[in-house]
């Protein structure tokens, strides 16, 4: 069979800790003939304690540089102090030090040292990792070396290399686990989305989250759909959130009750579409409306 | 001193924790508490109270004058994060790249480019008794929160010595906007749950807590839930357990609707105990 593409579906809520890795881990494996899948929160991957990946390739990602000082070359004047503005160069004990943490690799000081003391180098920012998982499925994830930057293209990375796997053995879906949060690691994780699963709590806070993150998501003109998390922990927030679904055009999946069954396959490391439970159906139910849904559209 | 709330996984009760915290020891003594998850900032639901307060938060970045340029191409060449782009007879900024570097404008050598502020969030501060909240918030699309916790670090600077404590509340994960945020803690509290995703997540923040070389300790969040690997790594890593937070479902509903618990008897007494497990400054 010739090779269509595949549909990209991001798994993404705002807020974190809202079910996100145990819904999209549960679609992967309802999913798993016809899909890959990526882990996209490169800051705290999860999806592998579930779909437990057999690691095939090991991929070094270097991105953005940091500078470092030759301390035979420098003069100690200081004007790559004065011109840092991210505070990364301190003169101390007659030496120039520049932080690798605060660094931000924009390679000023190197351009303007009038003893060419400064060099810019290559930071390895984190691994990418490609693999069969548990169920025989393509899997890539990656982890961000610690207190690295750069995690949206580390992002962007991951989600070439599953676009690339889905090619490859013709899958065609790719589901992402995505980041928390709205800013860069997010944004990233959303390009080239055919489909936003938005994981949302009936809860003040969780609700907040989500109107925020709708906003980003439509700015860039992706399609939503929302799965309710905890639907019976509090009505009128409940009723509040499919207010918000309603005004916003979002196609509402299903509602997940407060269950320990999320907690349950997390700690039997299986997904929740694995465990005996009421919510199975209902994820298979989510997973079917989500096929038919990017079949029409 | 200054109390950082963190985690490496989002969603561990973080701001549950920092808002609880803050209101507990503000019946004693003035506290500010600053929201430094300005992707998804939430303390203020908790919180409530009066703004007292609210400004605009800014990045620089740079507005390019035709007239005086010359189309050299020094400014696009200059710029690590390809941020400038020298079309035909365009010069074009891509803001969403510049990290503010300055270098672009001040290498430029006819001057054809200006660094100019570019709002990119709000800062509200409220007040409710003996507690001061600072809250940033990123607005949506921009990408890069790490300028607006460097404005509230300033903003705290401002507010030092008025308030004997300072409690931040810290964004998830383990990259710039977590190192931003903690920079200026004396000690910084992970929130955890005991499960394996909790496990793997401590992990990673005491990696980043131990390359920024804080002092740190870890609060079992939803105890009960799980089993029992975080507290046999806190063990075997030498890590400071300050306090477990019992799971009840009540406490759940309680946060759902958005508010405090640190007046209920077992919180109270929970909370007291983390905030004595913590080692004061000499």
């Amino acid at each position: 069979m010739q090779y269509r593409g595949s549909h990209e579906i991001v798994v993404l809520s705002g807020k974190g800790g809202t079910g996100k890795t145990s819904i999209a881990a549960s679609l992967a494996a309802l999913a798993k003939d016809m899909a890959v899948a990526a882990d996209c929160d490169v800051e705290a991957a999860n999806m592998h304690l579930l779909l437990k990946p057999d690691i095939e390739q090991e991929i070094d990602f270097y991105s953005g540089q940091y500078a470092v000082v030759r301390q035979d070359l420098c003069d100690l004047c200081g004007l790559c102090k004065r011109k840092c503005r991210f505070g990364a160069i301190s003169i101390r004990e007659e030496r120039c030090h520049i932080d690798p943490v605060d660094c931000e690799g924009c390679g000023y000081c190197a351009r303007i040292c009038p003893k060419g003391a400064i060099e810019m180098k290559p930071v390895n920012s984190g691994k990418v990792f490609t693999s069969q998982n548990r169920l025989h499925m393509p899997m890539v994830h990656a982890s961000l070396h610690t207190g690295r930057g750069n995690s949206g293209k580390l992002v962007a990375k991951v989600k070439a290399e599953a676009g690339a796997l889905a090619k490859k053995h013709n899958k065609p879906f790719i589901i992402i686990d995505g980041p928390p949060g709205i800013g860069c690691p997010a944004i990233s994780s959303l390009s080239g989305a055919d489909l936003v699963i938005l994981v949302a709590e009936p809860a003040a806070s969780g609700i907040h989250d989500l109107r925020r993150l709708t906003e980003v998501v439509k700015k860039l003109n992706h399609k939503m759909a929302c799965v309710v998390n905890k639907c019976d922990i509090n009505k009128e927030k409940t009723s509040e959130l499919k207010d918000l679904l309603n005004q916003q055009h979002i196609l509402h999946l299903a509602d997940l009750p407060f269950d320990e069954t999320f907690t349950r396959a997390i700690m039997a490391e299986k997904t929740m579409a694995e465990m005996p439970s009421p919510i199975k159906h209902t994820l298979i139910k989510i997973w079917k409306t989500i096929q038919t849904h990017l079949s029409e559209h | 001193m200054t109390i950082a709330i963190a985690s490496g996984k989002g969603g561990t009760g973080k701001t549950w924790l920092a808002t609880n915290l803050a209101a507990f020891l503000s019946q004693s003594q003035p506290v500010l508490l600053i929201d430094m998850d300005v992707e998804e900032p939430n303390d203020h639901i908790f919180i409530g109270g009066d703004t007292v307060n609210t400004l605009d938060a800014h990045r620089m970045i740079p507005a390019w004058d035709k007239n005086k340029c010359t189309f050299c191409g020094e400014c696009s060449g200059n710029c690590n994060f390809n941020a400038i782009i020298q079309l035909h007879k365009t010069i074009a900024i891509f803001d969403q790249l510049c990290h503010g570097c300055f270098a672009c404008a001040e290498l430029c050598p006819t001057k054809a480019l200006t660094m100019r502020p570019h709002q990119i969030g709000k800062v509200t501060e409220t007040v409710k008794g003996n507690l001061r909240l600072i809250e940033g918030c990123l607005n949506p699309s921009e990408e890069q929160p790490v300028p607006l916790i460097h404005q509230l670090h300033q903003m705290a600077k401002l507010n030092h010595g008025r308030f004997p404590v300072h409690l931040y509340d810290c964004p998830p994960g383990t990259s710039c906007p977590v190192v931003e945020a903690t920079k200026h803690a004396d000690y910084v509290i992970l929130v955890t749950e005991p499960t394996p995703f909790g496990l793997n997540d401590i992990h990673l923040a005491v990696q980043t807590m131990r390359l920024l070389g804080k002092e740190f300790g870890v609060v079992i969040n939803r105890d009960g839930i799980g089993d029992n690997q975080v507290e046999a790594y806190c063990l075997k890593e030498k890590i400071k357990i300050l306090g477990k937070i019992p799971f009840h479902r009540q406490i759940a509903e309680v946060c759902c609707r958005g508010e405090l618990m640190y007046n209920h008897p077992v919180i109270a007494k929970k909370l007291q105990n983390i905030i004595n497990a913590i080692p004061r400054k000499s």
